[in-house]
């Protein structure tokens, strides 16, 4: 029951976000905007009982991203107007046609279709997945220890990459 | 408990809204910040999934996504930033040299 009440809130809440992000004329309300739907997506995390990974979400998304995000708006500066009109005939109504359609099936055939989660129909353990430091560690540094040493890879060069391309080199008068 | 096909249900609804903000949209920051959308909505799925079929893999596999999603914020700002530098816009429809 408490679930229940915890998803419905904190669903609404994403798509609000969500909403706002797409909408919004300024780019500081999309940040605020996606701020909001990481911080619900989060909240639906531990409702789930992947504690690690919300915390991460937290720290990681609300925490550097946004912050990163929020640097580039200052630097390029918000009060560019956007243009709004469409370079494509009928663009938005497509587009908002075929969101409708893909939702209400995908939706329709998720909740009310003959569908079933082939063993958690008969046994839905939340004990097995609940994510603790600990019980997320023994799959990541086991099964996955290769991808995981990949990532520090990945991270060296992405920062390696970020400082090349945003280094300012004065030009020689 | 709840049964997993809402929270997939809602995983759906923030998907389609980041897709259509990457197709609305302009503004190259804006953009991004919708493929940060998606990207959640996809880690919802996993974690929804892997609670739905007793496997903490799904956790993992959302760990990884974080990491590559942070590293893909960083270049790419850093190609906003200097795209910025050379044309002093953000807009993607004033960078269209590689036009065919």
């Amino acid at each position: 029951m408490v679930e229940a009440l915890v998803f419905v809130v904190m669903a609404a809440a994403a798509i609000a976000g969500a909403a706002t992000v797409v909408v919004a004329r300024n780019p500081v309300y999309s940040a605020m905007g996606l701020l909001g739907t990481l911080f619900s997506v989060a909240v639906l995390y531990v409702l789930q009982l992947a504690h690690l990974v919300a915390a991460v979400q937290i720290i990681v998304y609300a925490g550097a991203v946004l912050t990163l995000f929020l640097f580039v708006i200052m630097l390029i500066g918000v009060d560019k107007s956007e243009q709004r009109d469409e370079k494509l005939p009928h663009q938005r109504t497509i587009v908002a046609g075929l969101a409708i359609a893909i939702v209400l099936f995908a939706g329709g055939v998720t909740l009310f279709g003959d569908f079933d989660w082939v063993p958690a129909a008969t046994v839905m353990n939340p004990a097995a997945t609940n994510g603790t430091v600990q019980a997320v560690a023994v799959p990541l540094f086991t099964d996955w220890i290769l991808a995981f040493e990949a990532t520090a890879l990945l991270l060296t060069i992405a920062a390696a990459g970020a400082i090349a391309l945003a280094h300012y080199r004065r030009r020689q008068v | 408990m709840i049964d997993p096909g809402w929270y997939m249900s809602l995983a759906g609804v923030l998907f389609i809204i980041g897709a259509l903000g990457l197709l609305l949209r302009r503004n190259a920051l804006v953009m991004f910040m919708c493929i940060e959308l998606m990207l959640n909505a996809v880690n919802l799925t996993l974690i929804s999934a892997g609670r739905a079929l007793n496997d903490l893999n799904g956790q993992v596999a959302v760990f990884f996504i974080l990491v590559v999603a942070a590293a893909e914020v960083v270049v790419g700002l850093a190609i906003i930033v200097s795209i910025f530098r050379l044309r002093s816009t953000a807009s993607v429809d004033e960078l269209s040299e590689l036009r065919g």
